[in-house]
Protein backbone atom coordinates (compact mmCIF):
# COMPACT_ATOMS: atom_id res chain seq x y z
CA UNK A 1 0.00 0.00 0.00
CA UNK A 2 1.41 3.63 -0.98
CA UNK A 3 1.10 6.70 1.33
CA UNK A 4 -0.60 8.76 -0.76
CA UNK A 5 -3.62 7.21 -1.60
CA UNK A 6 -6.54 9.57 -3.29
CA UNK A 7 -10.03 10.16 -2.06
CA UNK A 8 -12.56 7.64 -3.41
CA UNK A 9 -14.52 9.18 -6.00
CA UNK A 10 -18.03 11.28 -5.19
CA UNK A 11 -20.70 8.29 -5.83
CA UNK A 12 -22.81 9.03 -8.80
CA UNK A 13 -26.22 11.18 -8.49
CA UNK A 14 -28.68 8.37 -8.18
CA UNK A 15 -31.53 9.52 -10.71
CA UNK A 16 -34.76 8.76 -10.67
CA UNK A 17 -35.14 6.15 -13.37
CA UNK A 18 -38.53 4.75 -14.18
CA UNK A 19 -36.90 1.35 -12.24
CA UNK A 20 -36.57 3.22 -9.30
CA UNK A 21 -39.69 4.66 -9.34
CA UNK A 22 -41.61 1.39 -9.68
CA UNK A 23 -39.34 -0.24 -7.23
CA UNK A 24 -40.71 2.26 -4.81
CA UNK A 25 -44.22 1.92 -5.77
CA UNK A 26 -43.76 -1.85 -5.32
CA UNK A 27 -42.37 -1.77 -1.72
CA UNK A 28 -44.88 1.03 -0.77
CA UNK A 29 -47.82 -1.51 -2.27
CA UNK A 30 -46.26 -4.39 -0.16
CA UNK A 31 -46.05 -2.47 2.80
CA UNK A 32 -49.83 -0.99 2.46
CA UNK A 33 -50.77 -4.46 2.26
CA UNK A 34 -48.93 -5.99 5.27
CA UNK A 35 -50.67 -3.28 7.29
CA UNK A 36 -54.35 -4.22 5.99
CA UNK A 37 -53.62 -7.94 6.64
CA UNK A 38 -51.90 -6.53 10.26
CA UNK A 39 -55.08 -5.09 11.00
CA UNK A 40 -57.87 -7.41 9.44
CA UNK A 41 -55.64 -10.19 11.91
CA UNK A 42 -55.12 -8.01 14.77
CA UNK A 43 -58.15 -5.76 14.78
CA UNK A 44 -60.14 -7.91 16.88
CA UNK A 45 -58.02 -10.44 18.58
CA UNK A 46 -58.77 -13.78 20.09
CA UNK A 47 -56.21 -13.62 22.60
CA UNK A 48 -57.99 -16.26 24.21
CA UNK A 49 -57.99 -18.70 21.63
CA UNK A 50 -54.09 -19.29 21.96
CA UNK A 51 -54.14 -20.06 25.30
CA UNK A 52 -57.05 -22.07 25.42
CA UNK A 53 -55.37 -24.40 22.58
CA UNK A 54 -51.66 -24.49 23.16
CA UNK A 55 -52.05 -27.65 25.08
CA UNK A 56 -53.83 -29.07 22.25
CA UNK A 57 -50.74 -27.52 19.66
CA UNK A 58 -47.78 -28.51 21.59
CA UNK A 59 -49.42 -32.13 21.48
CA UNK A 60 -49.26 -31.59 18.08
CA UNK A 61 -46.26 -30.38 17.63
CA UNK A 62 -44.76 -32.94 19.90
CA UNK A 63 -46.44 -35.86 17.56
CA UNK A 64 -45.28 -34.17 14.49
CA UNK A 65 -41.80 -33.46 15.83
CA UNK A 66 -41.62 -37.50 17.05
CA UNK A 67 -42.93 -38.76 13.40
CA UNK A 68 -40.60 -36.60 11.29
CA UNK A 69 -37.53 -37.79 13.78
CA UNK A 70 -38.05 -41.23 13.46
CA UNK A 71 -39.11 -40.99 10.13
CA UNK A 72 -35.79 -39.51 9.31
CA UNK A 73 -33.71 -41.73 11.24
CA UNK A 74 -35.07 -44.76 9.92
CA UNK A 75 -35.01 -43.74 6.42
CA UNK A 76 -31.39 -42.99 6.72
CA UNK A 77 -30.42 -46.09 7.70
CA UNK A 78 -32.80 -47.66 5.13
CA UNK A 79 -31.22 -45.33 2.63
CA UNK A 80 -27.05 -46.85 3.20
CA UNK A 81 -27.92 -49.97 1.48
CA UNK A 82 -30.55 -48.74 -0.90
CA UNK A 83 -26.94 -46.20 -2.25
CA UNK A 84 -25.13 -49.06 -2.44
CA UNK A 85 -27.15 -50.98 -4.44
CA UNK A 86 -27.59 -47.39 -6.59
CA UNK A 87 -24.45 -47.24 -7.19
CA UNK A 88 -23.42 -51.22 -7.73
CA UNK A 89 -22.26 -52.45 -10.72
CA UNK A 90 -23.95 -55.48 -10.49
CA UNK A 91 -27.11 -54.94 -13.25
CA UNK A 92 -30.14 -56.71 -11.02
CA UNK A 93 -29.11 -54.95 -8.02
CA UNK A 94 -28.79 -51.55 -9.23
CA UNK A 95 -32.28 -52.27 -11.21
CA UNK A 96 -34.08 -52.95 -8.04
CA UNK A 97 -32.82 -49.76 -6.34
CA UNK A 98 -33.58 -48.06 -8.89
CA UNK A 99 -37.27 -49.30 -8.67
CA UNK A 100 -37.31 -48.85 -5.13
CA UNK A 101 -36.28 -45.00 -5.85
CA UNK A 102 -38.60 -44.89 -9.26
CA UNK A 103 -41.65 -45.72 -6.80
CA UNK A 104 -41.58 -43.90 -4.04
CA UNK A 105 -40.63 -40.48 -5.41
CA UNK A 106 -43.17 -41.09 -8.25
CA UNK A 107 -46.17 -41.70 -6.50
CA UNK A 108 -47.96 -39.12 -4.00
CA UNK A 109 -46.87 -39.80 -0.02
CA UNK A 110 -50.53 -39.50 0.37
CA UNK A 111 -51.39 -42.34 -2.09
CA UNK A 112 -48.75 -44.41 0.08
CA UNK A 113 -50.04 -43.29 3.24
CA UNK A 114 -53.60 -44.46 2.32
CA UNK A 115 -51.76 -47.79 0.85
CA UNK A 116 -50.09 -48.78 3.91
CA UNK A 117 -52.62 -47.58 6.20
CA UNK A 118 -55.52 -49.20 4.54
CA UNK A 119 -53.80 -52.03 2.97
CA UNK A 120 -52.15 -53.02 5.76
CA UNK A 121 -56.26 -53.35 7.70
CA UNK A 122 -57.21 -55.67 5.10
CA UNK A 123 -54.46 -58.06 5.63
CA UNK A 124 -55.31 -58.28 9.33
CA UNK A 125 -55.12 -62.38 9.44
CA UNK A 126 -51.74 -62.45 7.77
CA UNK A 127 -50.11 -59.91 10.07
CA UNK A 128 -51.43 -61.48 12.69
CA UNK A 129 -49.64 -64.58 11.85
CA UNK A 130 -46.41 -63.00 11.60
CA UNK A 131 -47.30 -61.11 14.81
CA UNK A 132 -47.08 -57.64 13.31
CA UNK A 133 -50.67 -56.46 13.72
CA UNK A 134 -49.70 -54.64 16.65
CA UNK A 135 -47.64 -52.58 14.99
CA UNK A 136 -49.74 -51.81 11.82
CA UNK A 137 -52.80 -51.80 13.89
CA UNK A 138 -51.43 -48.39 15.37
CA UNK A 139 -51.80 -45.44 12.85
CA UNK A 140 -48.82 -43.74 14.11
CA UNK A 141 -46.43 -46.85 13.25
CA UNK A 142 -47.88 -46.66 9.84
CA UNK A 143 -46.99 -43.35 9.14
CA UNK A 144 -43.19 -43.68 10.40
CA UNK A 145 -43.12 -46.90 8.30
CA UNK A 146 -44.45 -45.19 5.18
CA UNK A 147 -42.65 -41.91 5.53
CA UNK A 148 -39.08 -44.08 6.53
CA UNK A 149 -40.17 -46.20 2.92
CA UNK A 150 -40.42 -42.50 1.34
CA UNK A 151 -37.95 -40.52 2.78
CA UNK A 152 -35.10 -43.79 2.58
CA UNK A 153 -35.72 -43.53 -1.69
CA UNK A 154 -34.90 -39.51 -1.63
CA UNK A 155 -32.12 -39.89 0.80
CA UNK A 156 -30.66 -42.74 -0.74
CA UNK A 157 -30.80 -40.52 -4.09
CA UNK A 158 -29.41 -37.17 -2.31
CA UNK A 159 -26.19 -39.34 -1.25
CA UNK A 160 -25.82 -41.33 -4.65
CA UNK A 161 -25.71 -38.39 -6.31
CA UNK A 162 -23.28 -36.50 -4.41
CA UNK A 163 -20.60 -39.82 -4.07
CA UNK A 164 -20.85 -39.82 -7.68
CA UNK A 165 -20.30 -36.00 -8.08
CA UNK A 166 -16.87 -36.42 -6.41
CA UNK A 167 -14.29 -36.23 -8.98
CA UNK A 168 -13.05 -39.65 -10.75
CA UNK A 169 -9.49 -38.30 -10.53
CA UNK A 170 -9.87 -38.58 -6.53
CA UNK A 171 -10.26 -42.13 -6.66
CA UNK A 172 -7.48 -42.62 -9.20
CA UNK A 173 -5.01 -40.74 -6.82
CA UNK A 174 -6.12 -42.55 -4.11
CA UNK A 175 -5.75 -45.74 -5.55
CA UNK A 176 -2.35 -44.99 -7.03
CA UNK A 177 -1.30 -44.15 -3.59
CA UNK A 178 -2.48 -47.72 -2.42
CA UNK A 179 -4.81 -46.56 -0.43
CA UNK A 180 -7.84 -49.67 -0.08
CA UNK A 181 -11.32 -48.97 -1.13
CA UNK A 182 -13.09 -48.36 2.40
CA UNK A 183 -10.31 -46.30 3.40
CA UNK A 184 -10.59 -43.82 0.07
CA UNK A 185 -14.62 -44.27 0.88
CA UNK A 186 -14.50 -42.68 4.60
CA UNK A 187 -11.54 -40.47 4.62
CA UNK A 188 -11.78 -39.01 0.77
CA UNK A 189 -15.38 -39.62 -1.14
CA UNK A 190 -17.87 -39.58 1.92
CA UNK A 191 -16.78 -36.02 3.56
CA UNK A 192 -16.47 -34.37 0.29
CA UNK A 193 -20.09 -36.52 -0.65
CA UNK A 194 -21.38 -35.37 2.69
CA UNK A 195 -20.72 -30.88 2.25
CA UNK A 196 -22.79 -31.39 -1.29
CA UNK A 197 -25.37 -33.42 0.02
CA UNK A 198 -26.06 -31.32 3.27
CA UNK A 199 -28.15 -28.56 1.43
CA UNK A 200 -30.61 -31.83 0.02
CA UNK A 201 -30.91 -33.26 2.98
CA UNK A 202 -31.84 -30.13 4.89
CA UNK A 203 -34.37 -29.93 2.07
CA UNK A 204 -35.82 -33.36 2.52
CA UNK A 205 -36.24 -32.80 6.22
CA UNK A 206 -38.33 -29.70 5.67
CA UNK A 207 -40.10 -31.24 3.18
CA UNK A 208 -40.89 -33.91 5.72
CA UNK A 209 -41.69 -31.65 8.34
CA UNK A 210 -44.11 -30.56 5.94
CA UNK A 211 -45.46 -33.76 4.34
CA UNK A 212 -46.03 -35.01 7.71
CA UNK A 213 -49.19 -33.33 7.69
CA UNK A 214 -50.80 -36.42 6.07
CA UNK A 215 -50.60 -38.40 9.12
CA UNK A 216 -53.47 -36.17 10.19
CA UNK A 217 -55.78 -37.89 7.29
CA UNK A 218 -55.26 -41.51 8.89
CA UNK A 219 -56.20 -40.25 12.33
CA UNK A 220 -52.17 -39.11 13.84
CA UNK A 221 -53.22 -36.37 16.24
CA UNK A 222 -49.97 -34.78 14.90
CA UNK A 223 -50.06 -30.24 14.73
CA UNK A 224 -52.33 -30.63 11.77
CA UNK A 225 -54.51 -33.44 13.15
CA UNK A 226 -55.01 -31.11 16.60
CA UNK A 227 -55.44 -28.29 14.35
CA UNK A 228 -58.45 -30.08 12.50
CA UNK A 229 -59.29 -31.03 15.72
CA UNK A 230 -59.46 -27.51 16.76
CA UNK A 231 -61.00 -25.79 13.71
CA UNK A 232 -63.87 -28.38 13.58
CA UNK A 233 -65.06 -26.95 16.95
CA UNK A 234 -64.64 -23.84 16.44
CA UNK A 235 -64.96 -23.30 13.20
CA UNK A 236 -61.89 -20.51 13.30
CA UNK A 237 -59.35 -20.26 10.35
CA UNK A 238 -57.53 -18.64 13.70
CA UNK A 239 -56.82 -22.42 13.83
CA UNK A 240 -55.05 -23.07 11.01
CA UNK A 241 -52.87 -19.90 11.09
CA UNK A 242 -51.25 -20.68 14.11
CA UNK A 243 -50.12 -24.07 12.94
CA UNK A 244 -48.78 -22.35 10.03
CA UNK A 245 -46.68 -20.34 12.32
CA UNK A 246 -45.73 -23.67 13.86
CA UNK A 247 -44.36 -24.87 10.82
CA UNK A 248 -42.70 -21.85 10.23
CA UNK A 249 -40.87 -22.00 13.72
CA UNK A 250 -40.01 -25.43 12.57
CA UNK A 251 -38.13 -24.82 9.22
CA UNK A 252 -36.77 -21.83 10.07
CA UNK A 253 -35.14 -23.76 12.67
CA UNK A 254 -33.42 -26.24 10.56
CA UNK A 255 -32.25 -23.66 7.92
CA UNK A 256 -30.65 -21.76 10.87
CA UNK A 257 -28.92 -24.64 12.19
CA UNK A 258 -28.07 -26.00 8.93
CA UNK A 259 -26.37 -22.99 7.83
CA UNK A 260 -24.23 -23.44 11.16
CA UNK A 261 -23.66 -26.77 10.12
CA UNK A 262 -22.22 -26.05 6.60
CA UNK A 263 -20.31 -22.74 7.55
CA UNK A 264 -18.54 -25.84 10.20
CA UNK A 265 -18.13 -28.05 7.27
CA UNK A 266 -16.75 -25.86 4.78
CA UNK A 267 -14.15 -23.85 7.32
CA UNK A 268 -11.08 -24.83 4.81
CA UNK A 269 -13.24 -23.57 1.62
CA UNK A 270 -13.83 -20.11 3.14
CA UNK A 271 -11.08 -17.77 1.89
CA UNK A 272 -9.70 -16.16 4.90
CA UNK A 273 -9.42 -12.02 5.09
CA UNK A 274 -6.14 -10.30 5.78
CA UNK A 275 -6.90 -8.81 9.10
CA UNK A 276 -8.17 -12.24 10.68
CA UNK A 277 -4.53 -13.48 9.36
CA UNK B 1 -62.91 -15.62 11.70
CA UNK B 2 -63.42 -12.07 11.36
CA UNK B 3 -59.67 -11.64 9.17
CA UNK B 4 -61.77 -14.14 6.56
CA UNK B 5 -64.86 -12.68 6.73
CA UNK B 6 -63.72 -9.13 5.70
CA UNK B 7 -61.80 -10.83 3.41
CA UNK B 8 -64.65 -12.61 2.15
CA UNK B 9 -66.59 -9.67 1.95
CA UNK B 10 -64.00 -7.49 0.22
CA UNK B 11 -64.15 -10.49 -2.49
CA UNK B 12 -67.87 -10.74 -2.19
CA UNK B 13 -68.09 -6.87 -3.11
CA UNK B 14 -65.80 -6.99 -6.04
CA UNK B 15 -68.07 -9.94 -7.02
CA UNK B 16 -71.44 -8.13 -6.82
CA UNK B 17 -69.73 -5.05 -8.12
CA UNK B 18 -67.94 -6.95 -11.18
CA UNK B 19 -70.75 -9.40 -11.99
CA UNK B 20 -73.76 -6.86 -10.85
CA UNK B 21 -76.50 -7.33 -13.31
CA UNK B 22 -76.11 -11.41 -13.26
CA UNK B 23 -75.72 -11.86 -9.56
CA UNK B 24 -79.45 -10.39 -9.18
CA UNK B 25 -81.15 -12.84 -11.00
CA UNK B 26 -83.60 -15.18 -9.38
CA UNK B 27 -80.36 -17.45 -9.26
CA UNK B 28 -80.43 -21.65 -8.68
CA UNK B 29 -80.85 -22.51 -5.41
CA UNK B 30 -76.94 -24.83 -4.61
CA UNK B 31 -76.79 -27.48 -2.29
CA UNK B 32 -73.96 -28.44 -0.85
CA UNK B 33 -73.96 -32.37 0.09
CA UNK B 34 -70.94 -34.86 1.19
CA UNK B 35 -72.06 -37.21 -0.96
CA UNK B 36 -70.44 -39.95 1.95
CA UNK B 37 -72.96 -40.87 4.15
CA UNK B 38 -75.58 -43.43 3.30
CA UNK B 39 -78.37 -43.68 3.48
CA UNK B 40 -78.72 -40.14 3.87
CA UNK B 41 -76.59 -38.92 0.61
CA UNK B 42 -74.19 -40.93 -1.13
CA UNK B 43 -72.73 -41.32 -4.29
CA UNK B 44 -74.14 -44.87 -6.68
CA UNK B 45 -72.01 -46.42 -8.68
CA UNK B 46 -72.55 -44.57 -11.57
CA UNK B 47 -71.27 -41.22 -9.45
CA UNK B 48 -75.00 -39.74 -9.13
CA UNK B 49 -76.01 -38.16 -5.82
CA UNK B 50 -78.52 -40.45 -4.00
CA UNK B 51 -79.96 -40.98 -0.71
CA UNK B 52 -82.72 -39.39 1.49
CA UNK B 53 -81.20 -35.85 2.13
CA UNK B 54 -80.93 -35.72 -1.71
CA UNK B 55 -84.56 -37.04 -2.13
CA UNK B 56 -85.44 -34.44 0.30
CA UNK B 57 -83.92 -31.73 -0.72
CA UNK B 58 -85.36 -32.13 -4.19
CA UNK B 59 -88.68 -32.35 -2.94
CA UNK B 60 -87.88 -28.67 -0.98
CA UNK B 61 -87.19 -27.26 -4.33
CA UNK B 62 -90.32 -28.34 -5.76
CA UNK B 63 -92.49 -27.33 -3.02
CA UNK B 64 -90.85 -23.81 -2.99
CA UNK B 65 -90.75 -24.27 -7.27
CA UNK B 66 -86.70 -23.30 -7.28
CA UNK B 67 -84.47 -24.93 -9.58
CA UNK B 68 -81.59 -26.37 -7.33
CA UNK B 69 -78.24 -27.97 -8.24
CA UNK B 70 -75.79 -30.08 -6.18
CA UNK B 71 -72.34 -29.41 -5.03
CA UNK B 72 -70.51 -32.40 -3.64
CA UNK B 73 -68.27 -31.06 -0.94
CA UNK B 74 -65.71 -32.52 2.12
CA UNK B 75 -67.50 -32.85 5.12
CA UNK B 76 -64.56 -30.91 7.02
CA UNK B 77 -64.85 -27.82 5.04
CA UNK B 78 -68.61 -27.78 4.85
CA UNK B 79 -69.64 -24.39 6.89
CA UNK B 80 -66.82 -22.61 5.44
CA UNK B 81 -67.69 -23.14 1.82
CA UNK B 82 -71.41 -22.26 2.33
CA UNK B 83 -69.71 -19.44 4.49
CA UNK B 84 -67.41 -18.49 1.33
CA UNK B 85 -70.73 -18.67 -0.93
CA UNK B 86 -69.88 -21.73 -2.86
CA UNK B 87 -73.01 -22.90 -2.56
CA UNK B 88 -76.50 -21.32 -0.54
CA UNK B 89 -77.85 -24.19 2.03
CA UNK B 90 -76.24 -27.51 3.43
CA UNK B 91 -78.56 -30.14 3.24
CA UNK B 92 -76.39 -32.83 4.27
CA UNK B 93 -77.39 -34.87 7.76
CA UNK B 94 -76.19 -31.70 9.81
CA UNK B 95 -77.17 -31.82 13.14
CA UNK B 96 -78.00 -28.59 14.39
CA UNK B 97 -75.79 -27.46 17.43
CA UNK B 98 -74.92 -24.39 19.52
CA UNK B 99 -71.30 -24.70 17.99
CA UNK B 100 -72.71 -24.30 14.34
CA UNK B 101 -75.47 -22.23 15.14
CA UNK B 102 -72.90 -19.53 15.90
CA UNK B 103 -71.21 -19.93 12.44
CA UNK B 104 -74.32 -20.18 10.18
CA UNK B 105 -78.53 -20.32 10.86
CA UNK B 106 -80.38 -23.86 10.62
CA UNK B 107 -83.80 -23.83 9.45
CA UNK B 108 -86.30 -26.55 11.53
CA UNK B 109 -85.05 -30.09 11.51
CA UNK B 110 -86.12 -32.25 9.11
CA UNK B 111 -84.96 -35.35 11.21
CA UNK B 112 -84.01 -36.36 14.21
CA UNK B 113 -81.95 -40.01 14.79
CA UNK B 114 -79.78 -41.04 17.89
CA UNK B 115 -76.37 -41.82 18.03
CA UNK B 116 -75.07 -45.65 18.26
CA UNK B 117 -72.12 -47.70 18.77
CA UNK B 118 -71.23 -50.16 16.54
CA UNK B 119 -68.49 -53.27 17.32
CA UNK B 120 -67.19 -56.26 15.59
CA UNK B 121 -69.48 -59.08 16.17
CA UNK B 122 -66.79 -60.79 18.12
CA UNK B 123 -66.56 -58.04 20.27
CA UNK B 124 -66.83 -58.59 24.08
CA UNK B 125 -68.12 -55.40 25.27
CA UNK B 126 -71.30 -55.48 27.32
CA UNK B 127 -72.86 -51.70 26.92
CA UNK B 128 -72.32 -48.94 26.22
CA UNK B 129 -71.40 -47.32 29.41
CA UNK B 130 -68.80 -45.08 29.87
CA UNK B 131 -67.05 -48.08 32.08
CA UNK B 132 -67.50 -50.22 29.36
CA UNK B 133 -65.59 -48.33 26.23
CA UNK B 134 -63.21 -47.20 28.80
CA UNK B 135 -59.78 -47.31 27.08
CA UNK B 136 -60.77 -48.39 23.70
CA UNK B 137 -60.00 -47.58 20.44
CA UNK B 138 -63.20 -45.24 19.84
CA UNK B 139 -63.67 -44.10 15.67
CA UNK B 140 -65.97 -41.23 14.94
CA UNK B 141 -66.39 -39.03 11.41
CA UNK B 142 -64.37 -35.45 12.41
CA UNK B 143 -66.22 -32.27 12.65
CA UNK B 144 -69.66 -34.61 13.83
CA UNK B 145 -71.63 -34.18 17.20
CA UNK B 146 -70.83 -37.83 16.96
CA UNK B 147 -67.14 -36.80 17.91
CA UNK B 148 -67.85 -34.61 19.81
CA UNK B 149 -70.40 -36.56 21.90
CA UNK B 150 -67.48 -39.56 22.37
CA UNK B 151 -65.38 -37.06 22.93
CA UNK B 152 -67.29 -35.46 26.09
CA UNK B 153 -69.07 -39.05 27.76
CA UNK B 154 -66.39 -41.04 26.93
CA UNK B 155 -63.17 -38.91 28.12
CA UNK B 156 -60.99 -41.93 28.64
CA UNK B 157 -61.43 -43.65 25.20
CA UNK B 158 -58.29 -43.06 22.89
CA UNK B 159 -60.95 -40.79 19.95
CA UNK B 160 -59.70 -41.50 16.69
CA UNK B 161 -60.98 -38.70 13.83
CA UNK B 162 -61.62 -39.70 10.30
CA UNK B 163 -62.59 -37.61 7.42
CA UNK B 164 -65.33 -39.46 6.26
CA UNK B 165 -67.67 -42.11 7.69
CA UNK B 166 -66.35 -44.92 4.92
CA UNK B 167 -62.99 -44.35 6.72
CA UNK B 168 -64.02 -45.67 10.16
CA UNK B 169 -65.86 -48.22 8.78
CA UNK B 170 -62.78 -49.92 7.17
CA UNK B 171 -60.72 -49.48 10.29
CA UNK B 172 -63.85 -51.09 12.18
CA UNK B 173 -64.00 -53.56 9.61
CA UNK B 174 -60.09 -54.54 10.38
CA UNK B 175 -60.44 -54.46 13.88
CA UNK B 176 -58.24 -51.44 13.49
CA UNK B 177 -60.56 -49.50 16.54
CA UNK B 178 -63.11 -51.58 18.71
CA UNK B 179 -65.56 -49.03 18.37
CA UNK B 180 -67.56 -46.33 16.19
CA UNK B 181 -70.12 -44.18 16.58
CA UNK B 182 -72.48 -42.57 14.34
CA UNK B 183 -75.90 -41.99 14.03
CA UNK B 184 -77.91 -45.10 14.31
CA UNK B 185 -79.34 -45.53 10.69
CA UNK B 186 -76.16 -44.65 9.11
CA UNK B 187 -74.85 -47.67 10.89
CA UNK B 188 -77.63 -49.88 10.55
CA UNK B 189 -77.20 -49.30 6.76
CA UNK B 190 -74.07 -50.44 6.48
CA UNK B 191 -74.11 -53.56 8.71
CA UNK B 192 -77.04 -54.48 6.42
CA UNK B 193 -74.32 -54.71 3.54
CA UNK B 194 -71.91 -57.31 2.77
CA UNK B 195 -69.21 -55.06 4.04
CA UNK B 196 -70.86 -54.56 7.47
CA UNK B 197 -71.09 -58.45 7.89
CA UNK B 198 -68.25 -57.97 10.44
CA UNK B 199 -69.90 -56.08 13.20
CA UNK B 200 -73.04 -55.56 14.93
CA UNK B 201 -74.50 -52.38 17.11
CA UNK B 202 -73.78 -52.60 20.47
CA UNK B 203 -76.61 -50.08 21.57
CA UNK B 204 -78.19 -47.07 21.27
CA UNK B 205 -76.88 -43.35 23.22
CA UNK B 206 -79.17 -41.58 24.84
CA UNK B 207 -78.95 -38.02 22.86
CA UNK B 208 -77.51 -35.19 24.94
CA UNK B 209 -79.68 -32.32 24.07
CA UNK B 210 -76.17 -29.91 24.47
CA UNK B 211 -74.39 -31.72 21.77
CA UNK B 212 -76.91 -33.36 19.90
CA UNK B 213 -79.22 -30.40 19.27
CA UNK B 214 -82.76 -31.10 17.95
CA UNK B 215 -81.85 -32.62 15.19
CA UNK B 216 -80.23 -32.18 11.63
CA UNK B 217 -81.62 -29.22 9.76
CA UNK B 218 -80.64 -27.18 6.72
CA UNK B 219 -78.13 -24.90 6.76
CA UNK B 220 -77.88 -21.21 5.35
CA UNK B 221 -75.55 -17.87 5.90
CA UNK B 222 -76.20 -16.10 8.62
CA UNK B 223 -78.87 -13.39 7.66
CA UNK B 224 -80.09 -14.78 4.92
CA UNK B 225 -84.37 -14.79 6.69
CA UNK B 226 -85.64 -15.36 3.41
CA UNK B 227 -84.02 -18.26 1.84
CA UNK B 228 -85.02 -19.99 5.68
CA UNK B 229 -88.50 -18.96 5.80
CA UNK B 230 -88.86 -20.64 2.43
CA UNK B 231 -87.40 -23.33 3.53
CA UNK B 232 -88.52 -23.78 6.77
CA UNK B 233 -92.60 -23.14 4.69
CA UNK B 234 -91.09 -25.95 2.00
CA UNK B 235 -90.51 -28.28 4.66
CA UNK B 236 -93.75 -27.98 6.32
CA UNK B 237 -95.68 -28.59 3.04
CA UNK B 238 -93.62 -31.63 2.46
CA UNK B 239 -94.53 -33.32 6.24
CA UNK B 240 -98.27 -32.34 5.31
CA UNK B 241 -98.81 -33.33 1.65
CA UNK B 242 -97.21 -37.05 2.38
CA UNK B 243 -93.94 -36.32 0.30
CA UNK B 244 -92.21 -36.38 3.14
CA UNK B 245 -93.49 -39.41 4.51
CA UNK B 246 -93.30 -41.39 0.59
CA UNK B 247 -89.69 -40.60 0.87
CA UNK B 248 -88.91 -41.83 4.70
CA UNK B 249 -90.76 -44.94 3.72
CA UNK B 250 -88.88 -45.56 0.42
CA UNK B 251 -85.64 -45.68 3.03
CA UNK B 252 -86.71 -46.59 6.36
CA UNK B 253 -89.09 -48.62 8.15
CA UNK B 254 -89.35 -46.33 11.08
CA UNK B 255 -89.94 -42.60 11.27
CA UNK B 256 -87.16 -40.68 11.13
CA UNK B 257 -88.67 -37.12 11.76
CA UNK B 258 -88.44 -38.25 15.10
CA UNK B 259 -90.63 -36.69 18.31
Amino acid sequence: MSDTTLPPPPAPARRWTTARIAGHGFMGFWILLAGVIGWAIFGDWDSGFLVQYAPRYLNGLTTTLQLVGLAMLFGALLSLPITWARLSSNRLVGALAFGWVYFFRGTPLLAQTFLVYYGAGTFRAEFEALGLWPFFRDAFFCAVFTFSLNTSAYQAEILAGSIRNVARGQREAAAALGLSRYVTMRKIVLPQAFIVSLRPYGNEIILMIKGSAIASIVTVFDLMGETRRIFSRTFDFEAYFWAAVLYLVMVELIRRLWDRIERHLTQHLVRRTDNEA
Amino acid sequence: MSFFKRIALAAAVTVIAVGGAAAQEPAKIRIGTEGAYPPFNFLDASGELKGFDVDIAKALCTAMQAECEFVVQDWDGMIPALQAGKFDAIIASMSITEERLKQVDFTSKYYNTPPAIAVPKDSTLAGVTPEELGSLQLGAQSSTTHSNYAEEKFPDAALKLYPTAEEYKLDLASGRIDAAIDDVVVLSEWLATEEGACCKILGTLTPDPAINGPGAGIAIRQGETELKAKFDAAIEAIRADGTYKTINDAYFQFDVYGG
